[in-house]
């Protein structure tokens, strides 16, 4: 076989921060090569090297034997290297077939060649098995259809080594599946693959080889069919990633109440309630499954006072609840993960400081008795929040948005924690984080109910619900089950009450 | 009464002056559609139409022939966007400031320049404007021939420059790269082409544009500069491209619509000037164009990347 790919010796910063560090390796004509590592161990800022969106610092990359030239995604095209970004790289405003065929031509032409690129992309969606409509909108497109589209747009520009960038993010498993069909397709018609992701079942399915990055360097590299996959595992995380154990606990007292709620929906995209009832008790943990959009958002903004509901009651210590404002419920000691951490949960363009005190700076002990904050006495509280719970970050002065995932929820976590909380409301706490954060975010869902205070947890990852849950309720279309007792819950029995079964209208 | 007011839309003359009118708005809007469509805002227009409408009149008193008059205060016009494009394009700084500060420079510049080269010319000096011409046969039609074909070459031209600047945007890849550059940038590079060059050009473009709005002023509309005359003119082109929804074909449309009010208004004010204040009249385009702003813009959808300067090879 020849060697398609040598990445030598790259090495990138950003600022402090090391995100490569002599990288090297060597991919084969037509082989798929996985990049395995946590977030944040340098794949995409290698991927973004390669393609050329960034310069590295040194190190080169020699493309089917002749040096590549760095920084102008313009000659890794030429070259015959395309590239499918996590966050799809699309204008939302234009047509399918325009989103492909703008780069093709100079920019000083004077026409755009509708029809050639029309039959172009029909006979690369007819070899491919990837059928688009050319004149959609691309807003109106679906998740995967957009990223057909990404995929057809590097096929259309001819390209030869296809870099696709955790690929199946958003994709449902059904949508994976035909993703990786996609890709097995593009292999036996003579591309060459590398395939960015956390997710190890998947790269062992799907790679020939594997490469694994931590921290920013290159860990270790195995052929897949002789891979071990503990020993993958280990190579990721930089050691064994210790799941925490849930331990014997015993309802105490009821917490929280609802009774028969209902509410409206927040958007259309989700549904409301419709007659719900749940106790929460002291010392466990209510886990509600269901597919998402089910009323799930609806259930945790309205248990965390951002949302009223249309009838029903809710007793907080056996008291009646009239007024539902965050800033109450937050007094009452509701604690609320949002699902979406980047948006509802952190202010991505503003410190790490500050968004660890944004929530305290009512507090005196920050200097707040004349309306200023002291901002050493801020910046205490923040290192302290930072310690506590384990949020690495280079300073804290830095942009909240360069923290990693895991990074971003320890945060919004333990700015709760710190203030004690008697409810716990987590709404997919550990979606999309690698395997070392989802066990420190377990923990400390796990210490909340350890410390004799209730959680309700909300997730889609039914493994992580069945773990973590003393009792488990399923929602369906605003409506909630009764509630299971976790241990031994039969899996496919949770599987078809998701799907709607024993619910009536 | 009632029926003299109505009476004014039948004559000619409203419709030509309509015309007239809206021309220096039509170069503008599609000026800073182009620059906006691209990703950046230009609030350098209101100086750059200044200082386009001096330069343009100052080569023709100084000699020059009428259509290089155009074609230099479009150069000049150009300058001043590469000005803009290498603050807010290169340097990522705010778009806002920016264009602030060209139009302070550009207008103050545009009359500094004017007293040095004439310090002692009290009464403005003038020029021999563009004159309007007689299209053939079709100006002989009634009332259409004098309200749409006896017209200066330079009001044609203005109607040229929104086919121009449609056909550019919407059949030109350099049209395809500056609307995807106002979308989403990364989607731009990602295919290989340099947003910040594209962004650059529609900036230089959209400038040269606006100068020549403001040379209409002075040759076409008018035959001589004093300062000032731009009056505002290149503010009301940015509400119009939110009323065109980005589009050249109804900047077009917006442009007529404002100089239609404003044709309007002088004549109403000659009927009622006695009974009503004619302030009010000078305020009706202005209230109207709120009004229509508010009605059309309901639903706009703004170029997404509009505002945010794009930074290549930095973390996002």
């Amino acid at each position: 076989m020849l060697a398609l790919l040598e990445i030598k010796d790259i090495s990138k910063r950003f600022g402090n921060l090391v995100a490569n560090d002599k990288i090297s390796f060597t991919q084969m004509q037509g082989e798929v090569l996985a990049i395995l590592g946590e977030n944040g161990a340098g794949k995409t800022t290698l991927m973004n090297i390669l393609f050329g969106h960034y310069k590295p610092d040194s190190g080169e990359i020699v493309f089917r034997g002749s040096k590549l030239p760095a920084g102008k995604p313009g000659n890794a095209i030429e070259v015959g290297i395309g590239m499918v970004h996590q966050h799809f790289t699309l204008a939302e405003n234009l047509t399918v077939l325009e989103n492909i065929i703008i780069g093709e031509q100079s920019l000083l032409s004077f026409s755009l060649p509708q029809k050639s690129a029309r039959k172009k992309l029909q006979d690369l969606s007819d070899r491919f098995g990837l059928p688009i409509n050319p004149d959609t909108i691309v807003a109106n497109l679906s998740v995967s259809e957009k990223q057909r589209l990404e995929i057809l747009k590097t096929l259309y520009r001819d390209c030869t080594l296809l870099i696709l960038d955790e690929p199946t993010a958003a994709l449902t498993p059904q949508e994976t599946d035909s993703l990786f069909s996609t890709i097995k397709n593009m292999v036996k018609n003579g591309l060459s693959v590398i395939l960015i992701s956390h997710k190890l079942n998947e790269i062992l399915a799907v790679s020939d080889r594997i490469v694994v990055l931590r921290h920013g360097k290159l860990v270790g590299e195995v052929v897949t069919s002789k891979a071990n996959r503990t020993e993958i595992a280990e190579m990721i995380v930089g050691g064994t990633v210790n799941y925490p154990k849930k331990e014997k606990s015993s309802p105490g007292k009821e917490v929280m109440r609802l009774e028969n709620i209902s509410c409206n929906p927040i958007n259309e995209s989700t549904k409301g309630l419709n007659g719900v009832d749940i106790s929460l008790f002291e010392g466990q943990i209510l886990g509600i499954a269901g597919v998402t959009g089910n009323g799930q958002t609806s259930l945790a903004k309205m248990m965390s006072g951002h949302l009223k509901p249309k009838n029903g009651e809710l007793f907080f210590d056996k008291k009646r609840i009239e007024v539902f404002n965050p800033k109450k419920f937050m007094e009452l000691g509701v604690a609320y993960i949002p699902e979406d951490r980047n948006i509802d949960g952190l202010v991505a363009d503003m410190s790490v400081w500050e968004n660890a005190v944004i929530t305290e700076i009512s507090d005196e002990k920050l200097g707040n008795t004349l309306g200023f904050l002291n901002n050493s006495s801020c910046n205490d509280a923040a290192q302290i929040l930072c310690e506590t719970y384990d949020v690495r970050t280079q300073t804290l002065q830095q942009p909240a948005r360069l923290l990693s995932g895991g990074n971003v929820q320890k945060l919004l976590l333990g700015r709760w924690l710190i203030r004690q909380p008697k409810v716990l409301i987590a709404c997919q706490p550990t979606r999309g984080l690698d395997e070392g954060a989802i066990a420190s975010i377990q923990k400390l869902i796990l210490d909340v109910r350890k410390k004799g205070n209730a959680v309700l947890l909300i997730t889609e990852d039914l493994d992580e619900l069945l773990k973590l849950s003393d009792t488990v309720s399923v929602i369906y279309n605003g409506k909630l089950s009764n509630s299971f007792s976790a241990e031994g819950l039969d899996r496919a029995r949770v599987g078809l009450m998701m799907a709607g079964e024993g619910f009536y209208d | 009464m009632i029926f003299d007011f109505v009476e004014i839309l039948f004559t000619a003359g409203f419709w030509a002056a309509t015309i007239r009118i809206a021309c220096p708005l039509i170069f503008a809007t599609l000026g800073e559609l182009i620059c906006e469509r691209a990703g950046v805002l230009n609030l350098g227009i209101e100086g750059i139409m200044s200082v386009g409408a001096m330069v343009g009149w100052m080569a023709v008193y100084q000699g020059a022939d009428l259509y290089s008059g155009i074609l230099i205060a479009a150069f000049v016009g150009a300058m001043f966007g590469l000005l803009h494009a290498i603050f807010s394009v290169y340097l990522g700084a705010s778009q806002h400031v920016t264009g602030i500060g060209i139009t302070m420079l550009a207008s103050s510049l545009g009359f500094f320049s004017f007293k040095l080269i004439l310090p002692y010319s009290t009464t403005p000096p003038k020029i021999e404007p563009f004159q309007p011409i007689d299209i053939p046969f079709l100006s002989d039609i009634p009332f259409l021939g004098e309200a749409l074909f006896q017209h200066t070459p330079f009001t044609y031209l203005a109607i040229i420059s929104v086919v121009f600047i449609f056909w550019l945007i919407n059949s030109t890849p350099f049209g395809l790269s500056i609307k995807m550059a106002g979308e989403n940038p990364m989607a731009l590079e990602a295919q290989g082409i340099d947003v910040l060059l594209v962004r650059s050009m529609a900036v230089i473009l959209g400038s040269a544009l606006m100068a020549v709005g403001g040379a209409y002023l002075t040759m076409s509309a008018f035959d001589a500069f004093y300062f000032g005359m731009v009056n505002g003119r290149g503010w009301i082109a940015i509400a119009l491209v939110i009323f065109a929804t980005w589009k050249p074909e109804r900047a077009l449309l917006g442009a007529l619509l404002f100089a239609g009010l404003d044709a309007y208004q002088v004549r109403a004010q000659q009927l009622a000037g006695a009974v009503i204040p004619y302030q009010f009249f000078l305020m009706m385009p202005f209230l109207l164009s709120i009004v229509a702003m508010i009605i059309a813009a309901k639903k706009t959808r703004y170029p997404k990347a509009l505002l945010i300067p794009f930074r290549r090879g930095e973390r996002h």
